[in-house]
C-alpha cells in the first residue's frame, strides 16, 4: 500500500524534515506514527498523502510512483485513493453535514445525486444518520470530526491519513473517533494515524516512532502477528 | 487474503491492476458544479458579495443610464422630426451690404409660392414696437421679452403647431383685435389658457385672447409672441405689411432644389440679403450634440465601472487570503490546480455578473423612470445591455485571474499549514 524508499524533505533554508525514511505499509494495515513534535511526522502525513514530493527518494501510494506524477494525476490520486482526516476537521461553517460529506466527493467524478447518496451511506456509517441536516456549529466537537472521517471515507479510498484526529477532542469523544477508525480498518481501510500522544498509539497494532526526521523504532513484529489481516 | 512476507513495494504495483493505474486522470468538474462551488464564498460573506457587486452595479446602472436617457431623448427628437416634418424651410430678411437690417420686398410670399415643388407658403412680420401686456397698469419697461407678430391664417399648418385651448385665427378674427398667444408668452402673462375675458394689451389696444399655443419647436420664435391677424396688425398696430419670415413646405424630394431658389425669388434685387434655414436642422444639431455629451457621460460610468472592478479583484484577494484553510482542504480532497483556479474565477465572475444584472436593472428602471417624467419613450438599445453585461464578465474575468491564479498556486500544505 505505501512503501516509502530512502525519502529525504528539505525545507528551502535547509531544515531538513526527513532525513532518510525507508517505510512500507501493508493494505489493511491500522498504523500509529508517533513522535514529538519537530520529529518529521506531519512531513511524513504531507509524503503520505501526496501533498508534497520529496527532495530526494521515492514514494509509492497503491502502487503508483508519487514522484513521477504530474500534478493533476496526484490530484486525482487523492481524489479516489486518499482520505483526509485532520485536527481541525475543517468543515465549511454554514453547510449541512450532508454537504460537508458531498462536497468531499466533489473532485471524485461522481454525478450530484450519487454524491449525495454515497454521503449520506457515510454519516450512516460513522453513526451520524440522524444529524445530517445539521451544520458544524450545531455538532458536538466529536460530532464534527466523525462528519469529518465520514468526508473522508465517503469515496471509499483505499488509504486513511488521520492527522491528530483526537488532537482537538476532549477523550471521550476521542475514544469514539478512535474506535470508529479502527472499524474502518476492520472493513479493510489501509489506515495511518499521526499523533503525538503515546496512549492512542501503544493502542494501535504497529507503531512508527519518529525522531528528528528518521524512523527510530517500528514494531513490524506487531505487524506479522496483528497487521497483515488480508 | 494474503499474507505478504515479501516486500510491500513490490506486492503493491501487484495490487494495482494496468487498467486503473491508467485511468488515473482527475475528474472534470460539470458547470453546475463550478458555479456552485463558486458561490461558497458569496453564500459565506454575503454583505461583502454584496457590496463588491454594488461597485459595478453602479458603473453598468450609469453606463446603461446614460445611453437609455439620450437614446430616450433622441427618440424623442426623432418623433418630434417625424411628426413635424423636415419639409419646412423659412425665408428672413438677412443684413444689407452696408450692415443695415434688410427687409423682404412685400411680393416676396407670392413669388415663393410659385417655386416648382413649394406646396404651401405662410408668412408672419414682426410688428416693429409692439410690446405686450397684461394690463395697463404694468410699467412701460416690464416687456417680459415678449413681441407681436402680424401673421397669416395658414401659419398653424405650416409651423405644425398645436393649440393647447381655445382655437386659431380665421378669416373672420384675423381683422379683428384678437390674439393668439405662444406657449411661453401665455405663461409669462398669467393667462391659463383662451377666455372671452382673457384680454392683453398689445401696443396700446385691448385683444382678446382666442387661442393659447403649445410650444412650437420649428419655430421657437413665436413661442414668446402675441401672434394677431394680418390685416388687423395692419389696420390697429400700424404694421408695415413686410413680411419677416416667409415659411415654405415643400415636397421632401425637392426641399433642396427648392432650398436653393428660394433666395433669389424671395427678393430678386438682393438674393444675398435673404436668410434661408431648415429649422428642423437646429433639431438635428442638438441631437448630434446630445450624442457628444453623451460620450462624455458613458466615460465618467466606465470610469465607475473600472473603480468597481478593482472593487472585486480587492474582494477576491481577501477571499483567498481568508480561505487558504479551503483551499488546502480541496487540494487533499483532489482538487487539481485548475479546479481551484476555476473556482476562484467563477467566484470573482459570478459576483460582477450578479453586480452587472443589478447595474441594467437598475439602469433600465432609471431610463423608464426619467423618459415617463420627461414624457418621452423609454429607449434602452439591446446593444448597450449586452455590451453591459460584456464589460461585467470582462472586468470579473480581470479582477479574478490573479487571485485565482495565486490560489492555485498555493501549495497544499502550506495551505493546510494555515490556522
Amino acid at each position: 500500500m505505501i512503501a516509502l524508499t530512502d525519502v529525504t524533505k528539505v525545507y528551502p533554508g535547509g531544515v531538513t524534515a526527513l532525513a532518510g525514511v525507508s517505510l512500507s505499509v501493508a493494505r489493511g494495515e491500522l498504523v500509529a506514527v508517533v513522535g514529538p513534535s519537530g520529529s518529521g511526522k506531519s512531513t511524513m502525513l504531507h509524503m503520505l498523502g501526496t501533498l508534497d514530493r520529496p527532495t530526494a527518494g521515492r514514494v509509492r501510494i497503491d502502487g503508483y510512483d508519487a514522484g513521477a506524477l504530474s500534478d493533476a494525476r496526484l490530484s486525482a490520486l487523492r481524489a479516489r485513493r486518499i482520505g483526509f482526516v485532520f485536527q481541525q476537521f475543517h468543515l465549511t461553517a454554514g453547510a449541512s453535514a450532508l454537504a460537508n460529506v458531498a462536497d468531499g466527493l466533489l473532485y471524485s467524478g461522481l454525478r450530484p445525486a450519487r454524491r449525495r447518496e454515497r454521503a449520506a451511506d457515510a454519516l450512516h456509517r460513522v453513526g451520524l444518520g440522524h444529524r445530517m441536516r445539521h451544520a458544524p456549529h450545531e455538532l458536538s466537537g466529536g460530532e464534527r470530526q466523525r462528519v469529518a472521517v465520514a468526508r473522508a471515507v465517503a469515496g471509499e479510498p483505499s488509504l486513511l491519513l488521520a492527522d491528530e484526529p483526537t488532537g482537538a477532542l476532549d477523550s471521550a469523544s476521542g475514544a469514539g473517533v478512535m474506535a470508529l477508525l479502527r472499524e474502518l480498518n476492520t472493513a479493510g481501510t489501509t489506515v495511518v494515524i499521526i499523533t503525538h500522544d503515546q496512549e492512542i498509539a501503544e493502542s494501535l497494532p504497529r507503531q512508527v516512532r519518529m525522531r528528528d526526521g528518521r524512523v527510530v523504532d517500528d514494531s513490524t513484529a506487531d505487524r506479522i502477528t496483528t497487521g497483515v489481516v488480508r | 487474503m494474503t499474507v505478504r512476507t515479501t516486500d510491500a513495494r513490490t506486492a503493491d504495483v501487484r495490487d494495482a491492476p494496468a487498467t486503473i493505474r491508467e485511468a488515473l486522470r482527475p475528474a472534470r468538474l460539470g458547470p453546475a458544479d463550478v458555479v456552485r462551488v463558486g458561490a461558497v464564498g458569496l453564500r459565506t460573506r454575503p454583505l461583502r458579495a454584496f457590496l463588491s457587486a454594488l461597485g459595478i452595479a453602479i458603473g453598468i446602472a450609469a453606463m446603461v443610464a446614460v445611453v437609455g436617457i439620450s437614446s430616450s431623448s433622441r427618440a424623442d427628437l426623432d418623433r418630434t422630426l417625424a411628426a413635424l416634418g423636415t419639409n419646412l424651410l423659412t425665408v428672413s430678411p438677412g443684413s444689407t451690404l452696408t450692415g443695415g437690417q434688410a427687409q423682404l420686398p412685400s411680393t416676396a410670399e407670392q413669388m415663393v409660392a410659385r417655386i416648382d415643388g413649394v406646396r404651401s407658403v405662410s408668412a408672419v412680420g414682426k410688428v416693429a414696437g409692439a410690446k405686450v401686456y397684461r394690463t395697463d397698469r404694468i410699467p412701460k419697461v416690464e416687456t417680459n421679452g415678449l413681441a407681436a407678430y402680424a401673421v397669416r391664417t395658414s401659419l398653424r399648418g405650416a409651423i405644425g403647431a398645436r393649440l393647447a385651448s381655445g382655437v386659431w385665427l380665421n378669416a373672420a378674427t384675423a381683422r379683428y383685435p384678437a390674439v393668439v398667444l405662444g406657449a411661453t408668452a401665455a405663461d409669462r402673462l398669467g393667462i391659463g389658457r383662451a377666455d372671452r375675458n382673457a384680454q392683453v394689451l398689445v401696443d396700446g389696444t385691448w385683444f382678446t385672447v382666442v387661442g393659447v399655443l403649445e410650444p412650437a419647436p420649428l419655430a421657437p420664435e413665436l413661442d414668446t409672441a402675441a401672434l394677431v391677424g394680418w390685416s388687423a396688425a395692419e389696420d390697429r398696430l400700424g404694421f408695415d405689411g413686410h413680411a419677416t419670415t416667409v415659411y415654405t413646405r415643400s415636397a421632401e424630394a425637392r426641399v433642396e432644389s427648392v432650398r436653393e431658389l428660394l433666395g433669389p425669388t424671395a427678393d430678386p434685387e438682393a438674393p444675398s440679403e435673404v436668410q434661408v434655414s431648415r429649422p428642423s436642422d437646429a433639431l438635428a444639431a442638438q441631437r448630434a450634440a446630445g450624442q457628444a455629451f453623451t460620450g462624455l457621460l458613458l466615460g465618467l460610468g466606465a470610469v465607475a465601472l473600472l473603480v468597481g472592478g478593482v472593487g472585486v479583484a480587492n474582494t477576491m484577494v481577501i477571499s483567498v487570503l481568508e480561505r487558504r484553510a479551503e483551499i488546502g482542504l480541496r487540494r487533499s480532497l483532489g482538487a487539481t490546480r485548475g479546479q481551484i483556479r476555476s473556482q476562484f474565477l467563477a467566484e470573482s465572475l459570478l459576483l460582477s455578473a450578479l453586480g452587472g444584472a443589478g447595474g441594467a436593472l437598475l439602469g433600465l428602471a432609471v431610463t423608464v423612470g426619467y423618459a415617463v417624467y420627461q414624457g418621452w419613450p423609454a429607449v434602452v438599445p439591446p446593444w448597450a445591455l449586452a455590451g453591459g453585461i460584456a464589460a461585467t464578465l470582462l472586468i470579473g474575468g480581470m479582477a479574478g485571474l490573479y487571485p485565482a491564479i495565486r490560489a492555485a498556486r498555493l501549495s497544499p500544505t502550506e495551505a493546510l499549514a494555515t490556522p
